[in-house]
């Protein structure tokens, strides 16, 4: 293929070193120094995609970030990558791109037929249309996204590395433009640490896309002087091809680099993408502006684009976007474009003015230039269909609500359309800074600010370029002054002699055709959304007054980016229809980040094995041998089950419970929170973190207790046991130590101060084995000689120390599983060792390893609750048949007023129950919905819910526990829990299923 | 991403600390003597304005120590940062930022 839009000569391109490129399968070349967006144009290719709702074809439409169309799926495989701007993707050699958003291509899209149908695909289509009936959604949804879509993701790992980099820094310039360049300057010159940050791959910002001198030179060797002054000097850092994409409090920015030119793979031995986490005393925003369009009939065919991007191309990329341009506008700027294709060799047909006898400077070397300039007119219909092939131009009446005259057709490919400049304030908004509307220009510009931040140059609404470099050398002297820095002569601020006299805008946001809106051809205001005039104006029309809701319900301004093109246009729309002011109508609140961001380079290196640390215990090794399976919890990994060769899971637990039942097992509980309390108040401190008495808990004995929230909800629960006269060892769930040693820190330190306690966090201090079953006692006196272990001198709920293998050990007799239990408690380093001479030794008493998924099953068996699993948070100790615990004696402690609240004394609350199923093999689902009467289909009147479920060997048939509203009075009754395609019946019963008399635990 | 000054360790990043709601909301002294409605109050209602706030902070990542802090909501300035049983500052800006709705 050859460069059929090549210039040759012009542009940043360097024509030494083509580049070959594939989109949608066809091989292209372009240069060093293209992005895609210009390559392709190069090439001739305008047609980029379909668009999102009507698929349409569309074009590029910019030459920037603003982009809306040229949406491609980059590379393909691990490092594909969705939705990238054609116009921010620097050429590559082999770059492999395609279309997004169309099927089977963006030539010929079946799903063009909705543009047939736009009459019922208006603003909140998908919502009017999709919601009713509201179980049918689901059916719906995924038909709705394919067609719909935008990009695919990859399917495999991500192929490249990320990091991070944290910095601080005296100012950080945002913008390598102008004002941003002279700004870093100046303050650097003072000695102030400086990081200049720009999202293109060089410094110059708009300058790189003029014609534009700078102390009599082409501005851009200005630009590549300054550039070389500030590498020189050590107090500065450039950041290029590195978006500032969100400026939060105390002058905290974000910053993603690319650090590669090549934007889909990390270069060897480097991350691809690089996190700055920037902390900034000061902050100067130097972000320029972005063009916005005039918003004609059918101004998104293929050919239509901003005015400042075909200048752009022109300059830049030394590409003529078409081969017979159209400028559309209100303003004198965009003559430039004109006067730069004109220049440069190419075609203009005409300017199209929608002003009356524009007199400006840039207006009379157009016409000295032979531009036909056509004053008075608008584009009131665009011909063409995947590209442009022409343009109707009619007069514009009076007062600019319709047209009038004749229809003249001219033809062209290109249509350049301008309608201003809007300021970017998104960082500043980012930062808490207001925006204020001024109407003479049509443009928020920024107001107040909550930081040390300054905008200036176009940022700001300084749109001439000598205004930019004033006030952004004044900018860099000012933060210096601000830093303390010893003032010094400030240097001549450059000179430019660009500037020239221009006349003031025309707002006209809507431009008329000889018919009402969306009776002749489409406006649209967001293309990469498919959001026209007058779904705008239906939103009006439906009530939505406020800006926010009317984005929501049309989507303007929600694509990839965020409205930078199409929201000020939308949102005048949108008050003229409301018959009120912009500043009246407000505009919606940028938010972070200005433009995507990579999961990658949030992610850094916080991937697979660092994205969260493990825990684990030191019989680690011993379970991992065993062929454990392993269980989350918390942070912590805890041996699951523990399987034989082709053993099933449900039959590894049968085993494994029943050795517990009939034998013994062993259960590492290393994991559960366990934390040291000490001090003359302990036993009040416990009193009042407690639902039960602690102040004559003598040394030697242990206690169950329940701790509720302030709320009266259950929060945690566990055994403490008393070491000595003020000293206490409290044990937590294993999930919940963190949370529960916070909590009791926070009472110490801000309720009850006068307390003198001492919390130590110990879990990992210790090893903790659990061993459990009636042949516990035997094996433990095997390893013994100094702790008694009779059920008399020994009995259930107290703990002893002496040894245990000669090791130093505190013995708890506690139990979770209802079977005679030692938990086992030694220095962490000698765990590993105790486990596996217990294991040796409890060959002969049948012992078996036994994981949590066991556990689970023995203490739902005696009906022991989990917190987390029988509790939710809004369950109380009485929902859970606990009152026993809650002493009615004790005048106060954490939660106790809560329990007379009225909605606490609810006879219907949700009480703990079990359920045993009609069918002794059917285990029901955790989760499932219960219901007291079946209907043929959904929905029922739900009355509660499944918390734990299992099969049980020792009583061979399924059992369940379960919260139901008013349960307790529900015992003996039948309830069901319909699972897709049938229904369980099952039995309401006490919640305790195994030995209720509690023999086991006390022999 | 605030930045917080610990009165035990200096300036640390936000993400350091935990958030413990307003400060000075004391425990009623016997709470089964307060009506339904007064409980509620303590347990559930907060002030929520637009300016200065005192709220408490623990220095979760760091010291582990609660602490409160004097922060205007609106600015999201950190005006003051005070021991647990210290008297907030005199001298914070008491009126509600302009504009806020009380």
């Amino acid at each position: 293929m050859t460069q059929t839009h090549r210039l040759t000569d012009g542009g940043r391109i360097d024509r030494d070193r083509p580049i070959d490129f594939f989109f949608n399968g066809r091989r292209y070349s372009g240069y060093e120094g293209d992005t895609l967006a210009s390559a392709l144009l190069a090439n001739g290719v305008m047609l980029v995609g379909r668009s999102f709702k009507y698929h349409r074809p569309r074009g590029i439409t910019s030459a920037g970030t603003e982009e809306q169309n040229a949406l491609v799926q980059l590379e393909r495989g691990a490092r594909t990558i969705s939705n990238m701007l054609a116009t921010r993707v620097p050429l590559y050699e082999g770059l492999d791109a395609a279309s997004v958003n169309c099927w089977p291509s963006h030539n010929f899209d079946f799903m063009a037929v909705n543009s047939l149908f736009h009459r019922i695909l208006p603003a909140g289509f998908y919502y009017k249309t999709f919601m009713w009936p509201v179980s049918a959604w689901k059916y719906y949804e995924h038909i709705i996204r394919r067609a719909a879509g935008l990009g695919r993701s990859p399917m495999e790992p991500d192929a490249d590395t990320y990091d991070k980099m944290n910095a601080h820094a005296d100012l950080v310039v945002v913008g390598g433009g102008p004002a941003g360049l002279t700004a870093a300057r100046s303050a650097a010159i003072h000695g102030a640490r400086v990081i200049l940050v720009d999202e293109q791959t060089e410094l110059g910002g708009q300058l790189l896309n003029e014609r534009f001198d700078i102390n009599g030179h082409p501005a851009t060797d200005w630009v590549a002087d300054i550039e070389a002054e500030l590498m020189a000097m050590p107090n500065v850092t450039i950041l290029k091809h590195t978006t500032a994409f969100g400026y939060y409090d105390h002058g905290f920015i974000g910053f993603l680099q690319n650090r590669s030119n090549n934007v889909a793979f990390g270069e060897d031995g480097r991350s691809r993408q690089r996190m700055w986490r920037v902390r900034a005393k000061n902050v100067l925003l130097a972000t320029g502006s972005l063009e916005r369009p005039l918003i004609y009939s059918d101004n998104d065919r293929p050919g239509c684009m901003l005015a400042g991007a075909v200048r752009a191309y022109v300059n830049r990329y030394g590409v003529t976007p078409g081969n017979r341009h159209v400028i559309f506008t209100n303003n004198d700027d965009a003559y430039r474009s004109a006067l730069d294709v004109k220049a440069a060799g190419g075609d203009v047909a005409c300017i199209v003015d929608l002003r009356t006898k524009p007199k400006g400077e840039l207006v009379t070397q157009a016409i000295e230039a032979g531009i036909d300039v056509i004053e008075g007119s608008v584009i009131t219909a665009v011909i063409g269909g995947k590209r442009v092939r022409a343009v109707e131009i009619m007069k514009l009446n009076e007062d600019g609500t319709g047209v009038t005259g004749t229809v003249q057709t001219i033809t062209c490919d290109i249509v350049g359309s301008s309608g201003g400049w809007n300021p970017v304030v998104h960082l500043h908004s980012h930062s808490g800074g207001k925006n204020v509307w001024r109407d003479e220009d049509g443009v928020f510009v920024p107001g107040d600010t909550l930081q040390s931040e300054q905008v200036c140059g176009a940022a700001a609404g300084s749109f001439s370029l000598q205004a930019a470099l004033n006030e952004g050398d004044f900018a860099g002297i000012d933060f210096a002054s601000k830093l303390g820095l010893p003032t010094k002569k400030p240097g001549a601020v450059p000179k430019t002699s660009s500037d020239v006299a221009e006349e003031p805008w025309k707002l006209l946001w809507y431009i008329p055709t000889t018919k009402p809106a969306g009776q002749r051809g489409k406006h649209f205001i967001d293309q990469q959304n498919d959001v026209t005039v007058t779904d705008v104006q239906l939103a009006a029309r439906e009530g939505y007054r406020s800006v926010e809701h009317a984005k929501r319900y049309t989507t303007l301004g929600m694509a990839t980016d965020q409205g930078k093109t199409g929201n000020i246009p939308g949102h005048a729309i949108l008050s003229a229809a409301l018959g009120q002011t912009i500043p009246e109508t407000g505009t919606t609140t940028f938010r972070p980040p200005y433009s995507p961001v990579t999961m990658g380079a949030i992610a850094g290196r916080y991937v697979g094995d660092f994205f969260d640390p493990v825990r684990r215990t030191p019989m680690h090794d011993c379970h991992e041998k065993a062929g454990c399976l392993w269980e989350d919890v918390g942070q912590w990994r805890r041996p699951w089950y523990y399987p034989a060769d082709g053993e099933s899971m449900q039959d590894t637990v049968n085993r494994e419970c029943l050795a517990v039942r009939n034998h013994v097992g062993m259960l590492d509980a290393t994991t559960l929170g366990k934390i040291d309390i000490q001090g003359p108040d302990a036993a009040e401190f416990l009193n009042r973190i407690y639902t039960n008495a602690w102040l004559k808990l003598a040394p030697g004995k242990c206690r169950y207790g329940l701790m509720l929230g302030e709320d009266g909800m259950i929060m945690d629960d566990g055994v403490t046991s008393c070491l000595g006269e003020n000293h206490y060892l409290m044990t937590t769930t294993s999930g919940g130590a963190p949370r529960v040693m916070a909590w009791l820190e926070e009472w110490l330190q801000t309720e009850w101060p006068d307390l003198k306690v001492y919390l130590t966090s110990v879990t990992e201090q210790f090893a903790t084995l659990q061993l459990a079953g009636p042949n516990a006692r035997a094996l433990l006196s095997e390893f013994t000689k100094d702790i008694d272990l009779d059920n008399d001198a020994f009995p259930f709920m107290s703990w002893k120390s002496g040894t245990v293998a000669d090791i130093p050990a505190r013995i708890y007799r506690i139990s979770f599983t209802g079977e005679l239990s030692y938990e086992i408690n030694v220095p962490a380093s000698a765990g590993l060792s105790l486990w596996t001479d217990i294991m040796i030794a409890g060959e002969k008493f049948g012992i078996e390893p036994f994981g949590t998924e066991t556990m689970h099953v023995l203490r739902a068996e005696k009906g022991f609750i989990i917190v987390g699993q029988e509790t939710d948070g809004t369950t109380a100790p009485g929902d859970l048949g606990m009152d026993w615990i809650v002493s009615k004696k004790k005048p106060d402690f954490i939660g106790k007023r809560s329990m007379s609240r009225p909605d606490m004394l609810r006879d219907d609350r949700k009480q703990l129950v079990g359920l045993l199923t009609s069918d002794p093999s059917e285990v029901l689902p955790e989760g499932g919905q219960i219901v007291a009467e079946t209907q043929p289909k959904p929905p029922m009147t739900m009355i509660g819910h499944v918390t734990s479920s299992y099969y049980s060997a020792a009583l061979e048939h399924s059992i369940a526990l379960a919260l139901v509203k008013g349960g307790r009075a529900r015992m003996g009754d039948t309830v069901y829990v319909p699972i897709d395609g049938k229904t369980v019946s099952c039995e309401v019963v006490e919640p305790i299923f195994y030995d209720k008399e509690g023999n086991r635990i006390n022999d | 991403m605030f930045l917080i000054p610990c009165p035990w360790c200096g300036e640390r990043e936000e993400s350091e600390f935990s958030y413990g709601h307003e400060a000075h909301i004391v425990r009623p002294e016997d709470p089964e003597k307060l009506s339904d409605a007064e409980w509620a109050n303590y347990l559930f209602m907060r002030t929520n304005p637009k300016g200065p706030h005192l709220e408490r902070w623990v220095h979760t990542a760091g010291c582990r120590r609660w602490f409160n802090v004097a922060r205007n909501t609106h600015t999201n300035e950190i005006l003051a940062v005070y021991l647990m049983g210290e008297k907030p500052p005199k001298n914070l800006a008491k009126e509600p930022v302009k504009g806020a709705k009380s």
